[in-house]
């Protein structure tokens, strides 16, 4: 085994590093924005708002994230209105393409999450909420949302690993990426099995410090479940 | 524009009937990958239950790794990395150049050992649903443990595993289209050779976009009556 090869592509490799946890993390960010409005839609019981967010969901989930790529990339230039239009300079860029097409991709997975997350509040925690008075806005900033949020988290995870092993796509249409480094390197060394090995051991890593982050916070989030400190102690001593 | 003109029509100047042979081949290269995981995904799932400390120790490393890394890697790996295998080789019969696993070899086998690792994990957890207490009817009525496994168990665990599974085809047909790096003619390589040549790419990977949708609701449906099925005598809610 080459080791100062290994460690060279290392070096190499991690300097996309940043690239591709930029664009999970803006991605899931945005598309986070856009899931809750696409969730709250298909709840509000309006046919009008319902069914059109059924229909986007149900479209960007059948379909592959590289053809969405490509329509946005490669696609809209087509378009006499779009390349003349003041969205042109962000979306000749493949940064901005790569983004765009993400976001929508994982706005139609998230939004799922969040309804679910959504449904399982329970009913009487809002009734409460209605009987002390409050506003359907205080009622979702104060009981819905931080609800939610507990058990949206463990499926958000997943979703947020899933966008991590999904920015390799965006190396295709040419960001220097994790990937992209790697594939570049292989053509310029014909060493690929190596190079791939640490491209592999760069995105393990990387999710199984997500993963972490993600445990902690719902401990974190958790407090309820667990005794208080005093009390444990205390027991503790009496045994 | 009259219907002849038109690039997506099955004249001699559309590209219908191309993006369909396409279709054809993504549908191939999908379920023999699949079908590939399967196997895979069954000694992975044997491995967990019942293996020792190193089958179990290999199917979580499995698992862990292929379900951690992007797919497009192990796409690479197959056919960049078969090709750092096989050139040398090849190069000692004196032939020489870029030698590589044809491009659906690569890709099925790669779809394969992606969706094996899920579909494990999913066997896995459908064998734990089953009851042990058919488990042990079985072995009270005598059967030996081909016939336990043949009519009690792989029905049972077909049943709670089916809905997990058809989401693992859904992920199979969208990751065939990454396998058009490796050059092979499916669905999204047949629409950028057809939005290079006739400068519509739109048209083009939206055409290859409703194919998929295509594909994937007919699947939606056929899961449905299999789930319907093998579900016969119990609750359905």
């Amino acid at each position: 085994m080459d080791l100062p090869f290994l460690y060279e592509t290392l070096l190499k490799l991690l300097t996309g590093v940043p690239l591709t946890l930029q664009l999970a993390v803006s991605s899931v960010g945005l598309g986070a924005v856009l899931a809750v409005m696409l969730a709250l839609a298909r709840l509000s019981g309006l046919r009008l708002l319902a069914w059109p967010a059924s229909f986007y969901v149900f479209i960007f989930r059948s379909t592959p994230l590289l053809v969405q790529i490509f329509l946005i990339y490669h696609g809209l230039g087509q378009f006499h209105a779009v390349r003349t239009s003041f969205l042109w300079p962000l979306l000749r860029e493949p940064y901005w393409c790569a983004l765009i097409a993400l976001t929508l991709n994982t706005a139609a997975y998230s939004c799922e999450i969040v309804r679910g997350a959504l449904l399982s509040v329970p009913s009487g925690q809002i009734e409460a909420a209605r009987a002390c008075g409050m506003s359907s806005f205080t009622l979702h900033r104060r009981i819905v949302f931080p609800l939610a949020l507990r058990h949206a988290l463990p499926g958000y995870g997943n979703e947020f690993i899933l966008m991590i092993k999904s920015t390799a796509l965006a190396s295709i249409i040419t960001l220097m990426e994790v990937t992209g480094l790697a594939a570049q390197l292989i053509s310029e060394s014909f060493r690929a099995i190596e190079i791939l090995i640490v491209a592999a051991a760069i995105y393990l890593s990387m999710n199984f410090i997500v993963t972490r982050l993600v445990q902690w916070a719902e401990y974190a989030l958790s407090a309820e479940l667990r005794p208080p400190p005093a009390a444990a102690s205390g027991q503790g001593a009496t045994l | 524009m009259t219907a002849s003109d038109f690039v997506l029509g099955f004249g001699e100047a559309g590209w219908g009937t191309a993006l369909l042979q396409a279709a054809m081949i993504t549908l191939s290269v999908a379920l023999t990958g699949y079908a590939f995981g399967l196997l895979v995904g069954s000694f992975g799932a044997w491995a967990k239950i019942k293996g020792g400390v190193l089958p179990r120790l290999i199917a979580d490393a499995y698992t862990t790794v292929l379900r951690g890394i992007p797919d497009i890697l192990v796409i690479y790996l197959f056919y960049f990395g078969s090709s750092a295998v096989l050139t040398p080789l090849a190069g000692l019969f004196g032939i020489s150049g870029f030698i590589s696993l044809p491009g659906f070899m690569a890709g099925a086998l790669a779809i394969g050992l992606v969706s094996g690792a899920y579909q494990a994990e999913i066997m896995r957890g459908a064998y734990r649903a089953v009851s042990p207490g058919e488990i042990e009817a079985a072995i009270a009525a005598g059967m030996s443990r081909l016939t336990m496994f043949r009519r009690i168990i792989a029905p049972l665990v077909l049943r709670h595993a089916l809905p997990g599974l058809g989401n693992v085809w859904q992920l199979v047909l969208k990751e065939s289209a990454l396998v058009s790096v490796t050059g092979l003619v499916e669905i999204l390589r047949q629409a950028q050779i057809g939005a290079g040549s006739t400068g519509q790419p739109f048209t083009f990977f939206f055409a290859a976009a409703v194919l998929y949708l295509a594909i994937s609701s007919f699947s939606t449906w056929l899961l449905r009556q299999a789930e319907g099925r093998l579900a016969l005598g119990t609750r359905r809610t």
